[in-house]
């Protein structure tokens, strides 16, 4: 992982030929500096030392941010990374979306492209911000030092105020930017020793707070342009499915349907705002062809996964002899745990801002596979990915919807741009209904585990077989994330299980030829499932061998001190060796889980209370998390707390399901996402280490489905491995 | 066409008298902080006031508000709990993804107007019809007894 920063500043401004002011000298040339100079018109960006900080004379600092802002705190992030290095006055900073460019903002972690996925934000940023910080806080030093012609080595920086004491000069950030700029970007910085950190690590209010919570911030759904038209689009019920014929007429006869557009994706209604024109999708009258369709059923699909699950896969995993172990053992364990398909369901529907004309085409999105959206929409519209300029905004949630390597709802946008032939901006606006229906869901998965304990109860044998569609089958990144077969996110949280077990294979059937259900990432991945089977058939051998769930993990985790770290400070901070606090009614439980995703370890202690009927409220959770250097501890506890709430509400309701091909749920009645009232106490308490920072908006959820079901366990004997819970404990 | 108070101003709506007072705020009058989410009545993303109760905007139709006084995200700090609640909002960080905030500021406001001091199953009650999905629920509860908190510390103004 290497970074180098440019001296944006001076090469632009030679290139420019002229001018001081070098932030806005090249509007429109196609560099990411003018693209988001451009942005900002009214600035005063007198220094931007490289593509990731401009310095105005107003004296704001602006931190140009790669990666999309959906909730994850990334803005925050990234800008203490830069604002640490230069020391600059929190206040002063703020922060802007970076436009798509695969040479300046790409992921360090994902090669030349520029994406925001898997945790990576801060993990790929850690060092290149900081760097890119300490760069500019040198050429600020060098101008200071050169106007007042003291030493560098006499200057300090501290809280944006740039001072020399022994003659009391002081200057302000933007009283040195146009000197800095004139600065040569220095070949080497020395990034500062972790103890001498003043924001990282540190409560920082985030930066999104303000324009958040006053109705300012723009998300895709707020975008307005000159003429713009609003798309809805009638899609078909089927997966597969086309358009055999349709009658117009009802849907043009509403006053205020511009045009009716026939596009692949299904028939595209416009008007110029979004309630005429869903009137007029409505009245569509279309007779679909299900030829092609998709018209299988959850119910089958789990009964042909069944049928493979008692067939050998491919092997993802092989340690040891595990057919002869599982013989050998003194105990034999089995157990086969169901997960559905579940919907992202971000609280912003998805939706695309687009126009084309000769020039080029611009998109308003909030983007999370820029550059592959932008590579995608030039092969579209016979660009240079150059001329497709992408202005990312906030995304109302996302949680991996809104990067599709297959670039569905982008592309939706592309076609209805170029059924009007460029005449107009168009923004697509999906309805709940529209995004619940579209597919790209987290896939059904079925495992099947087999284990053999020895006379000790100790795991002698581990065999976990896999059974779902792939991920990455049939997109871009097949070649470098599907090997032998095996798609790495089918069996991630599987295939490197911690525990020391002497005989262990896991195995993969992919079921992508047979399914044509489209489905994508879902907010970690496969440890949303890889995660439940692992943990709560971890909970079962524990059971077995008679033995406490924490010690029994323990013993088994010798190898992974991060893993058992967070494991006995959940547990500890829990009161795990204390007996949970009885109810005035009902029998309460406690459950444990640990996982690792992202190089990130989360380990989390649920408590839960059941009524004699059944129902049951879950309490309290308490979390342990390791992801390095806590950068932001405010925000590391703020995805803890939502992973566990996205987490909890899969675990109790979450379902998408199929019926000949057409899926059954619609809208928050029938796919309820978590309420208030169902959210529990969460206390999050954070390892202290001086490793490299790793990502947090994944890890949090992943182990609260399995410490919930292994809590239940606890309280009533019953063992649920069919998520959703649901009424499974009414039964 | 219908006459109503929006933010303290007359406003008119050219728009057909069945639109949803969602779309008017956003396509027609340009206020796009009131966001659509469900469109059925069932996430909140687009509460504002209607004479000061909250009110689902996405499944109202405009000519339900004919000569009422509409309020939204835009004003609602104009409002001494509607201040109090946003910088409540802000000095715990609530929000993550931000895009439900507007509706969950819209109804705490409401319920604090109404109950200065709720108790956990109060908020529980008046806010179970706004939903987040980044689940900023812990936050949303202590930030609704911080506004509370502030707004009695002041007195009644």
């Amino acid at each position: 992982m290497t970074s180098r920063i440019e001296n944006v500043s001076r090469r632009d401004f030679l290139k420019a030929g002229a001018g001081l002011t070098l932030g806005l000298v090249l509007p429109g040339a196609g560099s990411a500096l003018a693209a988001a100079a451009k942005e900002s018109q009214g600035e005063e960006a007198a220094f931007a030392p490289n593509t990731f900080v401009r310095i105005g004379s107003d004296n704001r600092v602006t931190v140009i941010a790669k990666h999309l802002e959906m909730g994850q705190g990334t803005y925050t992030g990234l800008a203490t990374l830069v604002a640490e290095e230069l020391d600059a006055d929190w206040a002063q900073v703020v922060v802007e979306g970076a436009p798509a460019d695969a040479k300046r903002y790409n992921n360090l972690l994902f090669g030349p492209s520029q994406g925001t996925g898997g945790s990576t934000a801060i993990a790929n940023s850690y060092e290149q911000l900081r760097q890119a910080g300490a760069s500019a806080r040198a050429m600020l030093v060098q101008a200071a030092a050169a106007r007042w012609k003291v030493p560098a080595g006499e200057i300090r920086i501290r809280a944006g105020v740039v001072s020399h004491a022994k003659s009391g000069r002081k200057a302000s950030f933007g009283e040195l930017a146009e000197a800095a700029a004139k600065q040569a970007v220095p070949q080497e910085v020395r990034l500062k020793d972790p103890k001498d950190f003043t924001l990282i690590g540190r409560h920082v209010p985030r930066k999104d707070s303000v324009e958040k919570t006053t109705g300012r911030a723009q998300f895709t759904q707020d975008v307005k342009l000159p003429g713009m038209l609003v798309a809805v689009v009638a899609h078909p019920p089927r997966f597969g499915a086309t358009v055999r014929a349709v009658d117009e007429r009802a849907a043009r006869a509403v006053p205020g349907v511009v045009r009716v557009e026939r596009i692949p994706q299904g028939v595209a209604v416009l008007a110029r705002d979004y309630w005429t024109a869903k009137k007029g999708r409505d009245a569509l009258q279309i007779d679909w062809d299900d030829s092609a369709a998709y018209r299988g059923s959850s119910a089958q699909i789990f009964a042909d996964y069944r049928k493979l699950a008692v067939t050998p896969g491919l092997v993802a995993r092989r340690d040891g002899d595990t057919d002869k172990a599982l013989i050998e053992g003194a105990k034999a364990l089995e157990a086969e745990y169901a997960f559905p398909y579940l919907a992202h369901a971000p609280m912003e529907p998805l939706n695309c801002v687009m126009r084309v004309d000769a020039q080029g085409c611009e998109v308003w999105n909030g983007e999370q596979f820029q550059t592959g959206d932008q590579y995608t929409l030039a092969a579209f519209f016979g660009l240079k990915p150059e001329q497709v300029k992408l202005n990312m905004l906030f995304a109302g949630g996302s949680f991996g919807r809104r990067a599709n390597p297959a670039a569905d709802y982008v592309l939706e946008t592309a076609h209805i741009v170029k059924a009007i032939r460029g005449e107009a901006p168009v923004k697509l606006v999906w309805s709940r209904e529209d995004d619940m229906r579209a597919g790209y869901y987290r896939p059904l998965y079925l495992h099947r585990l087999r284990a053999a304990l020895d006379a000790q109860g100790k795991p002698l044998a581990w065999s976990q077989r896999i059974v779902g569609q792939s991920i990455l089958a049939g997109t871009a990144l097949e070649a470098a994330m599907v090997k032998d077969g095996v798609d790495a996110t089918s069996v991630e949280g599987a295939a490197n299980l911690p525990y020391a077990i002497p005989n262990l294979q896991v195995e993969l059937h992919t079921t992508s030829k047979d399914v044509k259900v489209p489905v994508l990432w879902w907010r970690s991945v496969g440890s949303t499932h890889t995660a439940f089977a692992a943990e709560v058939f971890l909970d079962e051998l524990a059971t077995a061998a008679g033995a406490d769930p924490v010690a029994y993990r323990l013993d088994l985790l010798g190898a992974h001190p991060r893993h058992a770290g967070v494991l006995k400070l959940a547990a500890d901070k829990a009161g795990w060796s204390k007996p949970l606090a009885p109810a005035q009614t009902g029998r309460r439980g406690r459950g444990v889980a640990v996982h690792e995703s992202f190089n990130t370890f989360v380990a989390q202690v649920v408590e839960v209370t059941v009524a004699a009927d059944g129902g049951f409220t879950v309490d309290r959770v308490v979390c342990a998390v390791d992801c390095g250097i806590a950068v932001n501890p405010d925000v590391i506890r703020a995805q803890m707390e939502g992973g566990i709430g996205f987490g909890l509400a899969a675990a109790l309701s979450g379902a998408i399901t199929l019926r000949d091909g057409v899926v059954e749920q619609s809208n928050f009645h029938d796919y309820p996402i978590l309420r208030i009232d169902q959210m529990p106490r969460v206390e999050v308490h954070i390892v202290r280490s001086a490793a490299k920072p790793t990502g947090v908006g994944e890890p949090g959820v992943p182990p609260l489905a399995p410490a919930l079901v292994n809590a239940l366990f606890a309280a009533t004997g019953k063992r649920i491995r069919t998520l959703p819970i649901g009424e499974q404990l009414k039964a | 066409m219908t006459r109503f108070i929006l933010n303290g101003q007359k406003v008119n709506s050219s728009m057909p008298e069945d639109t949803p007072l969602l779309w008017v705020l956003r396509d027609g009058q340009e206020l796009t902080g009131t966001k659509f989410g469900c469109g059925m009545g069932l996430c909140g993303a687009c509460t504002v006031h209607v004479d000061g109760i909250a009110v689902k905007s996405c499944s109202t139709p405009v000519s339900a508000v004919a000569d009422k006084h509409v309020t939204t995200i835009e004003q609602v700090g104009r409002n001494r709990v509607g201040a109090a609640v946003q910088a409540a909002w802000q000095k715990l960080d609530v929000v993550q993804c931000g895009y439900c905030q507007s509706g969950q500021i819209m109804a705490a406001t409401a319920l604090l107007a109404k109950t200065p001091r709720p108790s956990d199953a109060d908020i529980d009650a008046a806010m179970a019809g706004n939903l987040c999905r980044c689940a900023t629920y812990v936050r949303i509860r202590a930030a609704i007894h911080e506004a509370a908190k502030n707004l009695a510390g002041r007195g009644t103004a």
